[in-house]
């Protein structure tokens, strides 16, 4: 009897390894499809993100366009801080917080407190803190070196791009910074996010109160130019109207004047971005570094030379013939590889997303006028071919290039440095790159940002290299956690994670990668929608007899050909689009769910469409003619915006059409258009049968980035 | 999706996910004998688009490793269902996936646990719990 219990015993045993093995098996393979979804959701955000950092360029010509040189000059005299006080009314209705310099920690205090019941600083503090942070920051040198011997741990947070909570989080958690608790905050504090004013303003002010224990790297969004396209100068026009450009305009100083590297106890070396294998820490130690000030942008190589000379030193501007490449002008320098584009003279030139930062200096000519003092700059693909007025750089080419590498590069896995052609400056430099330069310092390892990351952190290089993010949930609710580290004299990082979430009820993963899915899905099928007219196009090439129907292949071609994201898209074609049942791809389906309500009558569907995928560029443009930030315009600027818009991107809308638009636009017929009722007007609307989609069942909030302003809640 | 170097080439960490989103479910073990097959004779730590290829077309061909049905699953969850209720115990669940056959990571249980465990309760009402996973899944 025992024997046959016991073989009945391990026959079941048996059996339930084999359905546990099942089980598991079955279980791994849902965890991977999810994890699929997940990488694709993410490389979604990141292709649509990195596009629109390459799009800035034509803002900033557009932006030097408008303002005069004048408007640059801050180099000034330097305003006392009573003359803020002097000069700007503070009301008695007022009741926000009011700072007094020296600043102390009462004013830090106020501060928080403030923020968190979403009250705002006024105009005249803000100015008064961002003088005195400039002041401070210009005894700091370009690399600071800490010990940490004085204190036990330091913090040192990544980018937080304007994410308030995360900061008020990371302090609840990690507490305030004092000299028993020092931080570093390693760039990227502003952009994106609602409140970077506001993280900005706390992090000066703990720099003014405790100057030796709050650390601060500059990043590449501590930007002018990265600002006006990521929400940051938006964000301040909204808040401080008629301060606005005060405030702006002092901020880049306050920029130029960020330290760009951190060394710990010479042995860990903190930066915003990365590295290459031209860094020289001891060059970018000794370089005025305020003169990266309206040039830090990735997008302005101001500087060329003729073949004639060949001195990378030269900072005098000289004519330039625009086929030269700029590689061969400078040569022993090591500058991107330049891509060929197609060439500006091409009829069908459109607007397109360079990936090389030096392609600016194809269509730019800097000459010598011998009439008037300065250097003249011309903007070639501005038809008029009007003569902007620029600002002398005193910056040469490699100080440049080390700057860009610093605040723009991303590790890779495998060895080399090569262009990072994703961002459109910097390098993507690999593990030998980083072992080259760590023993060349004599360092242990490489602290930087930059890069978002699931878990807010990430070990790579062979633990060599750590990237560090801050801001959770930056593409969206779920998407990632943030986090801090912590170093101690060992110098062994003990890393926190964090995640701000409005949810009490914790979510599944798979509750978690749908939000995020759907999220990135809806963000790239308003931007197939955005190009329809085009898509349509190269659709058709490869259905000359109108069937609706094209391969998977011919589809992932020619989405591509259009859109630029390099993404897979034979992967996301379920998501897309519909199938039929030999697999083809009904092309025209992808448009089915979704169109646009132009709330004004007599607009043109072409227009609508043009209108629709340029508005924020149109909002941006905007932003910077409404000089008084009243919000409105005159009919005369907005038919001058829109033909340095038509010229500049060969839009072919005549100009009888866009001053019916003007004239439609102006409701009250006073000859003025209230530009942001106008844009708000264009809104996408998702029909209900994307909902089916979605999660059943459960709450799904919809969160657009720049455009929609009227999208639906499901409940 | 996974080539981050455009380059051709995976990280051999991600081949599971990438076998696995093609719609096949082998087991650990099994997904272990297909990586030995595409890995180069001395592991670089990546894997090559022309090694797998080939591989994973005539995995794909002979359908091997198909997913597994829905009843087979709920047999297997009865299986481990010694008293027959219906339900299984936290406890018992933890057991069989973490001790027995190719046992989940701490990660995995837990994952599996959030979605799992009614939390009413206390126990994974295994019937609901497939339903569920399924509908998610399509």
């Amino acid at each position: 009897v025992s024997s046959s219990c016991s073989s009945s015993h391990a026959l079941r045993e048996g059996e339930a390894i084999k359905a546990a093995i099942l089980i598991q098996r079955w279980y791994r393979c849902y965890m991977a499809r999810l994890e699929m979804r997940r990488q694709y959701a993410l490389s979604i955000f990141q292709s649509i993100e990195y596009a629109e950092e390459q799009a800035q360029l034509q803002v900033y010509f557009i932006y030097q366009f408008f303002n005069s040189p004048s408007d640059f000059n801050t180099a000034g005299s330097d305003v006392q801080l009573l003359e803020y006080e002097r000069t700007i009314e503070v009301p008695d209705s007022y009741h926000g917080p009011r700072l007094s310099f020296p600043l102390t920690v009462a004013d830090t205090n106020s501060l928080l407190h403030a923020f968190k019941d979403q009250q705002h600083l006024h105009a005249r503090y803000v100015l008064q803190l961002l003088h005195e942070t400039k002041k401070l920051l210009k005894q700091m040198p370009n690399i600071i070196h800490l010990s940490t011997s004085y204190s036990k741990e330091i913090t040192i947070c990544g980018d937080l791009h304007g994410k308030l909570d995360d900061l008020l989080l990371i302090f609840y958690k990690n507490g305030l910074p004092s000299e028993e608790n020092p931080y570093l905050f390693n760039g990227d504090f502003v952009d994106r996010g609602e409140n970077s004013i506001e993280i900005l303003i706390i992090l000066f002010a703990f720099l003014l109160v405790y100057p030796n224990h709050l650390h601060l790297n500059r990043g590449n969004h501590e930007d002018h130019i990265m600002n006006l396209r990521y929400g940051f100068t938006k964000e301040v026009m909204k808040k401080y109207r008629s301060h606005s450009k005060k405030i702006l305009n002092l901020l880049q100083d306050v920029y130029s004047w960020l330290p760009l590297a951190t060394v710990i106890d010479s042995k860990v070396l903190i930066v915003h971005g990365g590295i290459s294998d031209t860094t020289d820490l001891d060059f970018l130690n000794l370089f005025k570094r305020n003169k990266v000030r309206d040039h830090a942008s990735i997008l302005l190589p101001l500087f060329c030379c003729t073949e004639r000379t060949h001195d990378p030193e030269r900072t005098d501007f000289v004519e330039y013939s625009p086929i030269r490449r700029v590689k061969r002008c400078l040569p022993g320098q090591d500058i991107a590889v330049k891509r060929m584009t197609r060439p500006s003279s091409s009829s069908s030139h459109r607007r397109r997303y360079t990936s090389d930062l030096l392609d600016v200096g194809e269509h730019m000519c800097l000459l010598h006028d011998g009439v008037n003092s300065g250097p003249l700059l011309e903007a070639q693909y501005l038809e008029s071919n009007v003569r902007m007025p620029s600002v002398p750089s005193e910056l040469t080419a490699k100080e440049w290039k080390q700057v860009v590498d610093i605040l723009w590069s991303d590790p890779k896995n495998q060895n080399g440095c090569t262009p990072n052609k994703v961002r459109g400056g910097g390098c993507y430099f690999g593990p030998d790159v980083t072992a080259r330069l760590l023993k060349r310092y004599n360092l242990k390892m490489l602290i930087r940002s930059h890069e978002c990351k699931q878990e807010g952190y990430e070990i790579s290089h062979d633990g060599q290299v750590i990237t560090i993010f801050s801001a959770s949930n930056y593409y969206e609710d779920g998407s990632n956690r943030g986090a801090y580290l912590k170093l101690n004299p060992d110098l062994i990082p003990r890393f926190v994670q964090y995640q701000v979430s409005k949810c009490t009820r914790k979510q599944t993963l798979h509750q978690r990668v749908s939000v995020v899915e759907w999220s990135a899905l809806k963000s790239l099928r308003e931007k197939l929608y955005s190009r329809r007219s085009e898509l349509i196009a190269a659709f058709r090439q490869y259905d000359p007899n109108y069937t609706g129907r094209i391969s998977a292949t011919e589809w992932a071609s020619a989405v591509e050909s259009v859109l630029h994201l390099d993404l897979p898209w034979r992967t996301l074609r379920s998501r897309l689009v519909q199938l039929a049942p030999d697999g083809s791809v009904e092309y025209l389906s992808c448009f089915n769910d979704l169109e646009i309500e132009p709330a004004i009558n007599e607009v043109q569907p072409a227009l609508v469409e043009t209108l629709y995928r340029y508005r924020t560029d149109l909002e941006i443009i905007f932003n910077i003619i409404d000089k008084d930030h009243s919000g409105l315009i005159s009919i005369e600027e907005f038919r001058q915006t829109w033909k340095l818009f038509n010229s500049h991107l060969k839009i072919d809308i005549d100009d009888e059409s866009i001053d019916n638009l003007a004239r439609s636009i102006d409701f009250n017929k006073d000859g003025s258009i209230d530009f942001n009722e106008f844009l708000e007007a264009f809104h996408v609307k998702h029909n209900a049968c994307l909902r089916k989609k979605g999660l059943h069942g459960k709450r799904m909030r919809w969160r657009t980035r720049s455009m929609v302003l009227f999208g639906e809640v499901i409940s | 999706v996974f080539d981050h170097e455009c380059n051709k080439t995976v990280d051999v960490r991600e081949i599971g996910t990438i076998i696995r989103s093609l719609g096949c479910c082998p087991s650990e073990g099994e997904l272990h004998d297909m990586l030995a097959e595409v890995e180069e004779e001395e592991p670089t730590g990546y894997i090559r688009l022309e090694k797998f290829l080939p591989m994973m077309t005539k995995v794909l061909m002979e359908r091997r490793y198909r997913p597994i049905p829905e009843d087979v699953l709920l047999r297997a969850f009865e299986v481990l269902d010694a008293n027959k209720c219906g339900h299984l115990t936290k406890e018992e669940l933890v057991k069989y996936m973490t001790e027995e056959g190719e046992p989940f990571t701490q990660e995995e249980m837990e994952e599996m646990l959030s979605a799992a465990v009614d939390p009413e309760t206390n126990t994974v009402r295994y019937r609901d719990y497939i339903t569920m996973m399924v509908v998610d899944e399509n």
